[in-house]
């Protein structure tokens, strides 16, 4: 496997705060790699330096085989940036903004219409970005990172200050950018996010890489329980206590938790008793990841 | 990839931003023009209104003067009869009316108020020379000696001639140092200067898109109110040499350019970047001499404006444009300002910074 990104022994202090504090990961192509961690994890810190924005104190990094830093062109134009904040040009149209940032890597202004229809936006095109609404805004820019069909692309929380259904929507092009071979890093607070979209997450908290590797493997090694609940009544708490399998059995009045290692037994038994009314099963998630790893709940 | 299409598309989305931009046209096309309408009409046609004389019974003197004129008395003068004195002299106390007049004998009295001493003195200096040459009249002889006026400027050296120049170099300062500072805070607040590093098009080339653009609008500018000045209303007449006023307006935009870049680069949100534009821009718009000609100003202003680069394009502007002078004239100008277009882009490149951080 080709490494897309090596990043070694990365520091990087802001006066008395050490933002970044030894961070290494690598990152594989195709690969839909994943940073996770709260606000001021350093996330957003190591991204800037991968991207070349700033520079090390300390510490390697490669992309695509180069040094972002200082200032590349070569390696920019395969690279593919979507910031945090909608970085748009005021009171330009959707294809106007496509057409201005296309330019920057010398694609012909024909390409705006192709990549409109590429995130869905086919119809705003002669909308200012003013006008769009914060999904439509966020797939834009996504659009504006993809103009130049680059190899590599930098996701800053895209899904940040979305609702439920941009997110999802916006889910599925970026699987769909994945899924046509280019290498993809992007940077959630949302641990939901992470687990659905990333072949592997590396999960940081103060400046460090606390956890590296894929979300199934990350969630199966905590050995975590995992939590049926039912509504409240459907079964007697101390029934419930003693189904077999049950670790435990927790009733808030609104519904009945069950926490356990063997989830298939005691569904069984409880399918055997008619009490799988409005039956939830929980497995554990990266956010028990974050909770066991420091000790505090994960709070973006 | 060519340099020269990632100009080209820069400048366009930029020119496009402005344009869309109707608070922005209003500032710097609409605002200027509106003052030059106002300045050029209020000035342009000053006239002394007339003095008005209450003439009380028969003043001889008067009526033979007003009889006998030739048009000249007629435009300074307007002679109403009165029947009652008393009613008279209270309208003269009260600012309706300059002077009463009547005559009793040989003697033509004046009565006038001292409230206003300008129509006061030229009432009194009327009434003189009406009865100096009446008494010359009756004397029989011609006069031995004639009094001949000339004013000194130049007949087409009126308020439109100042007001087109310096009202037009008002409105680049004030679109230049906007412009610029603006763009720039607006640029790093919202992340395009990081988009724009993270892109593999050269820096220069996107800040040579925006000072191409801001040319382009002054350009703009210039022709529009040359354009509007020259309306036979406002009557402009162009000196030989006016254009070297445009290289003059591009030395002017490249100085308020730089000016706005220091702002921009310094200020950390829009709200601050557009209060201290208009801390320099207005106090340089009085004291750069564009709402006032400068020679009538007290000697520490004129001392001051010399630190005010509008100064020095009004200046220019005004002697190819308004005072007919050779090209030449605005050369010294132009040095000043592409000195201080290069001085403010060096402070300008030592504060700069990419992100808001």
């Amino acid at each position: 496997m080709t490494q897309t990104i090596e990043v070694a022994g990365l520091r990087k202090r802001y006066g008395d705060v050490q933002a970044v504090d030894g961070v290494t990961f690598a990152v594989e192509e195709g690969e839909f790699f994943g940073i996770l961690g709260p606000n001021g994890a350093g996330k957003t810190t190591t991204l800037e330096i991968v991207e070349g924005l700033r520079e090390a104190d300390e510490g390697e990094v490669s992309v695509l085989g180069r040094s972002p830093w200082p200032r590349n062109p070569g390696l920019l134009s395969r690279v593919g940036v979507q910031l945090q904040a909608s970085s748009f040009f005021e009171r330009l149209t959707a294809r106007e903004q496509l057409q201005t940032f296309g330019s920057l890597y010398g694609v012909p202004a024909a390409k705006a219409d192709t990549m409109l229809e590429a995130v869905g936006l086919a119809d705003k095109a002669d909308v200012r970005v003013e006008k769009l609404s914060g999904g439509q805004a966020q797939r834009l820019s996504i659009a504006c990172a993809l103009v130049h069909d680059p190899e590599l692309v930098f996701l800053d929380e895209p899904t940040a200050a979305l609702d439920p259904q941009a997110r999802r929507n916006l889910w599925d092009i970026l699987r769909e950018i994945n899924t046509e071979g280019r290498t993809i890093v992007l940077t959630t607070h949302h641990m939901d996010e992470a687990e659905v979209l990333c072949d592997r997450v590396a999960i940081m908290d103060a400046g460090r890489v606390l956890r590296l590797g894929p979300p199934a493997v990350l969630v199966r090694g905590l050995d975590a329980p995992a939590r049926i609940s039912v509504a409240s009544g459907v079964l007697g708490l101390e029934d419930a206590r003693l189904l077999p399998g049950a670790d435990g059995a927790d009733d808030d009045g609104v519904s009945l938790t069950i926490s356990t290692r063997d989830p298939s037994a005691v569904v069984a038994a409880m399918a055997g008793r008619d009490a799988l009314d409005g039956v939830q099963i929980r497995g554990a998630t990266l956010e028990d990841v974050f909770l066991d790893l420091t000790g505090r709940e994960f709070r973006p | 990839m060519s340099t020269f299409a990632s100009f080209k598309s820069l400048a366009r989305a930029m020119f496009l931003g402005f344009s869309r931009d109707r608070g922005a046209l209003f500032f710097t096309i609409l605002f200027p023009l509106m003052f030059l309408a106002i300045f050029g009409g209020v000035f342009g046609h000053q006239t002394t209104s007339k003095v008005k004389v209450l003439e009380v019974g028969r003043a001889a003197v008067l009526d033979q003067a007003v009889a006998h004129d030739s048009g000249g008395l007629g435009k300074v003068m307007k002679v109403t009869r009165a029947s009652d004195r008393a009613a008279a002299l209270r309208k003269v106390e009260k600012g309706d009316a300059d002077a009463v007049v009547e005559q009793r004998g040989g003697e033509l009295v004046v009565h006038y108020s001292a409230a206003d001493q300008v129509k006061a003195g030229t009432v009194r200096g009327l009434m003189d020379s009406l009865v100096q040459s009446a008494n010359q009249a009756a004397s029989g002889k011609p006069p031995a000696y004639k009094l001949a006026t000339q004013q000194v400027e130049d007949d087409s050296l009126k308020a439109i001639q100042f007001f087109t120049p310096s009202l037009l170099g008002w409105a680049l300062a004030s679109a230049g140092v906007f412009g610029a500072s603006q763009t720039l805070v607006t640029w790093r607040t919202k992340g395009i200067l990081r988009r724009l590093q993270l892109s593999p098009a050269p820096i220069p080339t996107v800040f040579a898109a925006r000072v191409a653009v801001s040319l382009a609008v002054a350009l703009a500018q210039f022709a529009l109110f040359v354009l509007v000045a020259q309306l036979p209303m406002f009557g402009l007449r162009l000196g030989h040499a006016w254009w070297m006023a445009v290289p003059m307006v591009m030395a002017g935009v490249l100085a308020f350019l730089s000016i706005g870049m220091v702002i921009g680069a310094w200020a950390k949100t829009q709200e601050t970047a557009q209060a201290v534009t208009q801390l320099i821009v207005l106090p340089m718009a009085f004291l750069g001499g564009s709402f006032f000609p400068l020679d009538a100003a007290p000697s520490w202003m004129k001392a001051l404006s010399y630190i005010f680069p509008l100064r020095y394009l009004n200046e220019g502007m005004l002697n190819v444009m308004g005072r007919g002078l050779g090209p030449a004239s605005a050369l010294p100008q132009i040095g000043v300002l592409l000195g201080v277009a290069v001085v403010g882009a060096l402070i300008a490149t030592r504060l700069f910074r990419w992100d808001a951080a």
